[in-house]
């Protein structure tokens, strides 16, 4: 059986200190933990879902340093130092996001399971393209996976949310 | 002055909420003091004798607070049930253990489970546990599974057959003596895998002190799942508590009784710890059941000008390992029963076999059986179409059933309470232009170009269903449906539901309905559901059966209350019984509308009891149980056409549009019912097209991952048009039938018949799905038409 290197030391802690929707968290954390575990389990915030293992479902999907991520396909030790928006910091005072508003008022969700990594793809599609063509929705969404509604009221929600936000 | 109605509304869904901001409570999401971490090691052969295993470095490792294997648990762990026990079947239910025992009979199959005091910790420790298997020969599909010599995998089950099905309606034979035109057709309806975004997994927690468990799990039916982990697991019924809070999709995949949520509640009992569990996407994929999987011969007998006369069909199910909860009753009662659609069959025939095989069991998925009998009924109706060169369309309309023919007995045996095909496929006609697409269907093919029209005619039976009928066909229990409507003193409504939704909108339905019936707000209605703890026995979400069932269960609840309600306006308004009214959301006395009193009111008045309050001798209280049993299914119908394009050059087919009619009879909210047909007729479409669970001749799925099994994006998903005809449900309390399997009840014949009509004038008259660009490709360049 091969030795173990020393210098493998896998069980070291590493200290990770990122910003989620503005909130510090700080603490020590396996190399390979992922991402999405950390946001779940060690910031407690579990708006944002697993849904697979192979990075195809999106239900992971945060931003993260201004950008859509799959958190289920980064370690929490790459997020060190950035700053990171989950679903949970969509919504501002009470006040819904446009985006979150034209989910509801289009009936773009039906188990919710892919909603929060739909709506915060939606968030960046919106950022790098405010006037989308359904075509151009199709294709900013087709990282996130949903087995509910068919997709054709989530286009017409990012539709609606990009009209309202114009 | 007139009170808009708030049934019928496409009002906003109450549950969105949460839902929107990241604050459901999925399973996953459930965080208790001291909670661990529990992991199963899975067989990775097919089939395979389990010789020793040596958990010792497992039992080692850090974190690490037992390891359990299925030697060590099969006197203090039940084997998992089957519930649906068809009757005339010869019907062999072998022993499944949760945890392998002496075999492992599917790759996937649970051989040991460890508890760590974290998720990584606990995989870590799979790794360590050492298995010694003697690998067996395996058996893949089903029709090699029957012949003699084929590997077994139970020793009480020859041949591996676990039933022989018959059913037998009319005569069959007459009908092909008499026939003028046979069809004979070989069908495959592929394997899939439910995918619901959420994976299944448990909570289990213990008291000691008071022996209660409760376990939180991913479930489409509570009380089921309390009633039969009850038995496996050794806890009283009454003691154990199951809680199913939000559930990511099911689509009938958490309908079932499967071992490893016992395994949970097991090791929570014998750990005093909460335990959690939650499947990755692969072992979801290996180790939640899959759907449809059958081989069926069919044959059609009919006369030269395209009467249809008899159907008859051998099909060989495959159940995969074990018995799953309702999987005898999937391929035969929910199968058999529909083979003549919505056509006037006089005489039916059908032998089902179900196979056991070394994959993972194979039971209801969203649609479950009448998928896998509308597919052949309406592909069969374009073969025999295109055999008497008829249009598909008017081939239809010769053999439906009438509208005034309704109710209508098949020779199945079954009532089809209401319907009108005719409008709906005319409608369908219309909205997709079918005589000018016909028209340009020529004009292309005369350009070397492909156009296929494929239509979709449909009946489903749902809202299961009448006690009497489901319990004579073997199923559990009856499949009535339960509630209890409270009015509060202040006038608010609490409706608990037997019924749980998981993504189809029932809290927002639901409050529509006692809304109605109540005279309350929408707002002012809360619905309550999924808790064992909190609800009355439930028999819950699938089938189609929430809507009219528990719908009309909590229909009739509120109009009991509403009668209550009646009595006690009338003695705090001093006027007779008789003389009150319900209208505009008010009691009122007939003649005199400004004598008024609201729910509220009322309410108080029940619960305050008291002199000039509560009628004398009256029971104080506003609340009403009732279990409400059908008198028969409900029977939603419609008409879909696809229109698809192929691709001279890489054989792709792609969607130009799909027409969908539906008819659910009346609609609770019909923005609710529209989400409900997409999200269906695009699990359809993917069968049709791109989905297929793949085993290799030595049992690995080949389809484990999302990369390799392919649920469509929004990219390969079309746009629909979508459309509906109203034809109440004459017995159901509401009028309601159901809508949430119709999409995949419709749709892969809509697009497999279209792709079919692309091709047919070069002879082509069926192509098994998924129809892959692979397959058309090589179709095109035998046929000529390729680019």
């Amino acid at each position: 059986m091969p030795k173990k290197s020393p210098k493998a030391n896998a069980d070291a802690l590493h200290r990770v200190f990122v910003k989620i929707n503005g909130k510090p968290h700080e603490a020590d954390v396996e190399s390979r933990l992922l991402l999405v575990h950390f946001v779940r389990d060690v910031a407690g915030l579990t708006g944002t879902h697993v849904g697979c293992d192979t990075t195809n479902c999106g239900a992971c999907t945060i931003m993260m340093n201004g950008k859509s991520v799959k958190s289920c396909t980064m370690f929490a030790v790459q997020a060190n130092g950035a700053s990171i928006e989950t679903i949970e910091g969509l919504a501002k005072e009470g006040e819904l996001h446009p985006i979150q508003r034209a989910f509801w008022e289009n009936h773009g969700l039906q188990c919710g399971f892919c909603t929060p990594g739909m709506i915060m793809q939606a968030y960046w599609l919106l950022k790098e393209n405010p006037t989308p063509t359904d075509e151009e929705i199709r294709w900013g969404i087709s990282g996130n996976l949903c087995r509910c509604t068919g997709y054709q009221n989530i286009v017409k929600s990012i539709k609606a949310a990009a009209e309202e936000m114009r | 002055m007139a009170v808009s109605a708030v049934f019928g509304a496409s009002v906003k869904r109450k549950e969105d909420p949460r839902m929107l901001t990241g604050r459901g409570s999925y399973t996953d999401d459930i965080k208790l003091p001291g909670m661990v971490y529990a992991a199963f090691l899975r067989s990775p052969h097919a089939h395979a004798r389990i010789k020793k295993i040596d958990s010792s470095r497992a039992t080692r490792a850090p974190g690490v607070l037992a390891v359990y294997t299925g030697k060590e648990t099969q006197d203090r762990l039940g084997a998992v049930p089957c519930a649906w026990t068809i009757p005339n079947s010869n019907l062999k239910i072998p022993k499944y253990n949760p945890l392998a025992v002496d075999k492992a009979r599917y790759v996937g199959d649970p051989v040991a489970v460890v508890v760590a005091d974290s998720l990584y910790r606990a995989r870590d420790a799979v790794d360590l546990i050492d298995v010694e298997y003697e690998v067996l020969p395996v058996a893949i599909d089903q029709e090699k599974s029957v012949e003699s010599g084929a590997p077994r995998l139970y020793d009480d089950v020859p041949n591996n057959v676990a039933f022989d099905w018959k059913l037998s309606g009319g005569d069959v034979e007459k009908a092909f003596k008499e026939a003028e035109v046979t069809v004979k057709q070989r069908f495959v309806n592929q394997r899939l895998q439910p995918t619901a975004i959420e994976t299944r997994g448990a909570v289990a927690q213990y008291s000691r002190g008071t022996e209660e468990m409760t376990v939180w799990m991913t479930s489409q039916n509570p009380h089921v799942h309390r009633l039969l982990l009850s038995g496996m697991v050794g806890v009283p019924e009454h003691k154990l508590r199951v809680i199913s809070l939000d559930v990511g999709g099911g689509f009938g995949s958490k309908i079932h009784c499967y071992g490893a949520e016992a395994v949970v509640a097991f090791l929570s009992k014998q750990l005093s710890r909460p335990v959690k569990w939650v499947e990755d996407r692969r072992e979801n994929y290996l180790a939640t059941i899959h759907g449809r999987d059958h081989i069926q011969y069919v044959e059609l007998a009919a006369k030269r000008d395209g009467t249809i006369l008899g159907l008859r069909a051998k099909v060989y199910a495959n159940l995969g390992a074990w018995l799953s909860t309702a999987s005898p009753g999937v391929p035969t009662i929910l199968f058999g029963l529909m083979l003549s659609g919505p056509y006037k069959i006089p005489a039916v025939a059908c032998e089902v076999i179900g196979v056991l095989t070394n994959t993972v069991a194979v039971d209801a998925y969203r649609g479950a059986g009448r998928p896998e009998a509308s597919f052949i009924v309406d592909r069969l109706i374009d073969v025999l179409a295109h055999e008497l060169k008829m249009d598909q369309a008017e081939l239809r309309i010769r053999n439906f059933i009438k509208k005034s023919e309704f109710p209508y007995t098949v020779a199945t045996g079954l009532k089809y309470d209401s319907g009108d095909y005719e409008q709906a496929l005319r409608k369908a006609m219309q909205m997709v232009g079918y005589d000018r697409l016909r028209k340009e269907q020529k004009e292309l093919r005369d350009q070397g170009k492909l156009l296929g029209i494929g239509i979709s005619s449909y009946v489903e039976m749902c809202g299961l269903g009448p006690s009497r009928v489901v319990r004579s066909t073997g199923f559990g229990l009856g499949l009535w449906e339960s509630t209890t409507v409270r009015v509060h003193p202040t006038g608010k409504v609490t409706v608990f539901t037997g019924g749980h939704p998981h993504g189809q909108g029932e809290e927002t339905t639901f409050a529509q309905i006692a809304a109605e019936e109540l005279g309350v707000q929408v707002e002012e209605v809360d619905v309550v559901h999924g808790d064992t703890g909190m609800i009355p026995f439930g028999m819950g979400t699938y089938g189609s059966r929430t809507t009219p069932v528990a719908g009309g269960a909590i229909a009739l609840a509120c109009r009991k209350i509403r009668e209550k309600g009646r009595k006690i306006a009338a003695y705090l308004l001093e006027a007779s019984e008789d003389d009150i009214i319900f209208e505009n959301r008010k009691f009122r006395v007939k003649g005199s509308p400004r004598n008024e009193k609201s729910i509220a009111e009322v309410a108080i008045a029940s619960y305050a009891a008291g002199e000039g309050e509560l009628p004398p001798g009256m029971e104080p209280g506003l609340e009403v149980t009732t279990f409400y049993d059908p008198e028969n299914f409900t029977f939603p119908f419609g008409t879909h056409i696809c229109v698809v394009e192929i691709d001279t050059e890489t054989g792709q087919t792609t969607i130009k549009r799909y027409v969908a009619v539906d008819d659910c009879g009346k609609q609770i909210n019909p923005m609710i019912v529209e989400g409900q047909v997409h999200g269906g007729i695009t699990q359809g479409i993917a069968q049709a097209l791109f989905e297929e669970a793949v085993y290799d001749p030595d049992g690995n799925l080949l389809t484990s991952t999302l990369a390799d099994y392919a649920v469509p994006t929004a990219v390969e998903t079309p746009s629909f048009e979508t459309g509906s005809t109203f034809t109440p449900s004459p017995h159901n309390p509401l009028g309601v039938k159901g809508v949430g399997e119709t999409g995949t009840i419709a749709a892969a014949q809509a697009v497999a018949n279209a792709a079919v009509d692309a091709l047919s004038h070069a002879g082509v008259r069926h192509i098994d799905m998924p129809l892959r660009p692979e397959k058309i490709w090589a179709i095109l360049r035998e046929k000529g038409l390729a680019n």
